[in-house]
C-alpha cells in the first residue's frame, strides 16, 4: 500500500466506523415502542422538578490546569520530530531538545511556586 | 500453503482477480475490496465486542464473589445477545430539553471513536487494517474523538448532573493527556518510528516494557484514565452525579456508551501489549530458531495477540473493580504534580541513555534502561516517602497544638 491508499483506506474505514453504529440506531426506531408523554421526557433530577436551566455559566475551577495544558500540548507536537530523528541527531542536538523541556518545565514550576496547581 | 502465511493478501488478490476478471477498472476493484475488508474488521470487533459484555459480567461477578450470568446457553453465553435485544426493543427517551443534533450524534461518536482505532491496530504481522507511519498520533487523535462524544452527550443533554459529568470529563482530559502523549514518545525514541506495526516489529528481541517498566506503569494509568474507568470514573460516578453524561440515554443509544467502553478497555489492552510487551510477536527472537518458526504464523500471532490484549484488559478490570473512586482535585494534582514531571524525567532518561548506550550490546543496554528505570522509580518512592512523613509530621504538630490549647 502507498501512503495514498492508505489514507483512503482510512477514509473509507471513518466511513463504515460511522455507519455501523447507526445501524442498531435505526433498526431500534422501527422496532422499539414510542409513547412519549411529558412526565416521561421531562429531566431526570431524582424524582424533584428541575429549577431553571441547565445550560448556565459554570465555573471550571480547573481554568488555569487548562492553560498549562495548552502549552504542554503544543510542546508534545515539537518533541515527536525531536524523537523520530534522534537516532541522526549528534548528542549535542538531543541535549538541546532536554533543553526545550526543561524551560517548560520552568513554567510548570512556575505555576506550581504560585500556588495555580492547587484547588480553589 | 500460500493461505496459510499471508491470508488477507491472499484473499484480497484472489478477489482482486475476479473483480478486474469481470470488466472493472483495477482502482474501483481495490476499493470494493477495501470496503469488504474493512467491513470484515469492523464485524470482527463487534462481535468480540459482544463477547466482550459477557467477559466483563463474569469477570465482576467473579471479583464481587457472585457467579455472574450463568442461566441463558452454557455459563451464560447467550446473554449478550439476550441483552443487545432488550436494548433494541426499548424505548428510546428523548428529553424534552435536549439540543436533538448533538444528542443523536453523541453516542454514534462513542462508538465510532473506538472502532476507528482498528484500522491500525495489527492482529499479526500480515492481519491489519492499515500500517500508518503516524499511527501514535492517529491513536492519540481517535482517542481525543472519544472523550469529545462525552462532552456532547453531558451538554447536549440538558441535564444537571450530565453537565457535571462533561465538566468533570474535561478535568479529565485535562490531566491525563500529557502524561499520555509524553510517554508516547517513549516507544517512538525506543523504536525510531511512529507506526504501530514498527512499533511491534522493534520488540522482537526485548520488550519496551522492560526497556522502560516506568513508561508501562505511566501509559497505563492514563489509559485508565482516558478510557474514564475506576478509579478515574468521576465522569459517570454512579454514587454522585447517578451516572453523569449518559443519565438520559435509554435504549441503543445507552447501549453504544456501554458497547464503546468496553471496547475501548479491550482495544487499550491490545495498544499496551503493542506499545509495551511486543504484539503478535515478542518472543525474545525465540521465532529466529527453526524449531520455534511456527511462531511466524500469522494465526499463532493472532492467538497471541488476542491473549496478550485479554490480559491487558483484565488488568484494567482488575484495577476498575478494587479501587475507589478518585476525587477531581486528587486527580489534577497527581497527574500535575507527579505524573508529568515523572513523565518528563523518563523521556529525558530515555533519550540521552539511547544515545550513550547506543554502541553497547544489546543485553548492555537493556540492562542500563531497565536499572535507570529502577533507580528513577527508587528516588521517586523515596521523595514520596519523604514528603507524606513531613506532611505526617506537620499535622501530628497541629493536633498537639490544638490539644495543648
Amino acid at each position: 500500500m502507498n501512503s495514498e491508499s492508505e489514507w483512503i483506506y482510512i477514509g473509507l474505514f471513518l466511513v463504515i466506523g460511522i455507519i455501523v453504529p447507526i445501524v442498531p440506531l435505526v433498526f431500534a426506531r422501527i422496532v422499539a415502542p414510542r409513547k412519549p408523554n411529558p412526565i416521561k421526557q421531562s429531566t431526570y433530577e431524582c424524582g424533584i422538578e428541575t429549577v431553571g436551566d441547565s445550560w448556565v455559566q459554570f465555573k471550571a475551577q480547573y481554568y488555569v490546569f487548562a492553560l498549562v495544558f495548552l502549552a504542554f500540548d503544543v510542546e508534545a507536537v515539537f518533541l515527536f520530530p525531536w524523537a523520530l530523528s534522534l537516532k541522526q541527531l549528534p548528542l549535542f542536538v538531543v541535549l538541546e531538545g532536554v533543553l526545550f523541556i526543561s524551560i517548560l518545565v520552568s513554567g510548570l514550576i512556575f505555576a506550581w511556586r504560585k500556588g495555580m496547581m492547587e484547588w480553589v | 500453503m500460500a493461505f496459510l502465511y499471508d491470508p488477507v493478501n491472499f484473499i484480497a488478490g484472489w478477489a482482486h482477480g475476479i473483480l478486474t476478471g469481470w470488466g472493472l477498472v483495477d482502482s474501483l476493484a481495490t476499493v470494493i475490496i477495501y470496503l469488504i475488508g474493512i467491513t470484515v474488521l469492523i464485524v470482527f470487533a463487534m462481535v468480540l465486542d459482544v463477547m466482550l459484555v459477557w467477559v466483563e459480567r463474569k469477570v465482576v461477578a467473579r471479583f464481587q464473589d457472585r457467579l455472574g450470568p450463568n442461566r441463558i446457553g452454557p455459563f451464560g453465553l447467550i446473554q449478550p445477545f439476550a441483552d443487545i435485544i432488550k436494548m433494541v426493543i426499548k424505548e428510546d427517551i428523548t428529553p424534552a430539553g435536549a439540543d436533538r443534533i448533538v444528542y443523536n450524534i453523541a453516542p454514534v461518536l462513542a462508538a465510532s471513536s473506538v472502532i476507528i482505532l482498528w484500522a491500525i491496530l495489527p492482529i499479526a504481522s500480515s492481519i491489519y487494517g492499515v500500517d500508518l507511519n503516524v499511527g501514535i498520533l492517529y491513536l492519540v487523535a481517535a482517542g481525543s474523538l472519544g472523550t469529545l462524544a462525552i462532552i456532547m452527550a453531558g451538554w447536549s443533554s440538558n441535564n444537571k448532573y450530565a453537565l457535571l459529568g462533561a465538566f468533570r470529563m474535561v478535568a479529565n482530559m485535562i490531566s491525563y493527556e500529557i502524561p499520555m502523549v509524553i510517554i508516547l514518545l517513549v516507544p517512538t525514541i525506543l523504536a525510531d518510528t511512529m507506526s504501530i506495526k514498527g512499533i511491534t516489529q522493534a520488540q522482537s528481541g526485548v520488550w519496551f516494557a522492560i526497556l522502560s517498566p516506568l513508561a508501562f506503569l505511566i501509559f497505563l494509568i492514563s489509559a485508565i484514565a482516558e478510557l474514564g474507568r475506576s478509579p478515574f470514573d468521576l465522569n459517570e460516578a454512579e454514587s454522585e452525579i447517578v451516572s453523569g453524561f449518559n443519565i438520559e440515554y435509554s435504549g441503543m443509544k445507552f447501549g453504544w456508551f456501554y458497547a464503546g467502553e468496553l471496547l475501548h478497555a479491550f482495544t487499550f489492552g491490545g495498544f499496551i501489549a503493542i506499545l509495551f510487551f511486543g504484539g503478535y510477536g515478542g518472543f525474545f527472537g525465540l521465532e529466529r530458531i527453526g524449531f520455534f518458526s511456527w511462531l511466524n504464523n500469522p494465526f499463532v500471532q493472532a492467538v497471541v495477540f488476542i491473549t496478550k490484549a485479554m490480559f491487558g484488559y483484565w488488568v484494567i478490570m482488575w484495577i476498575k473493580y478494587s479501587m475507589p473512586r478518585i476525587r477531581i482535585d486528587h486527580m489534577l494534582a497527581f497527574n500535575w504534580k507527579f505524573l508529568t514531571p515523572l513523565a518528563l524525567v523518563v523521556l529525558v532518561n530515555t533519550a540521552i541513555l539511547s544515545k550513550v548506550l547506543v554502541n553497547l550490546p544489546i543485553w548492555g543496554y537493556a540492562l542500563g534502561m531497565f536499572f535507570s528505570n529502577i533507580l528513577i522509580g527508587l528516588i521517586t518512592i523515596e521523595i514520596l516517602r519523604a514528603y507524606g512523613r513531613k506532611q505526617r509530621i506537620a499535622e501530628g504538630n497541629l493536633v498537639r497544638q490544638v490539644a495543648h490549647n
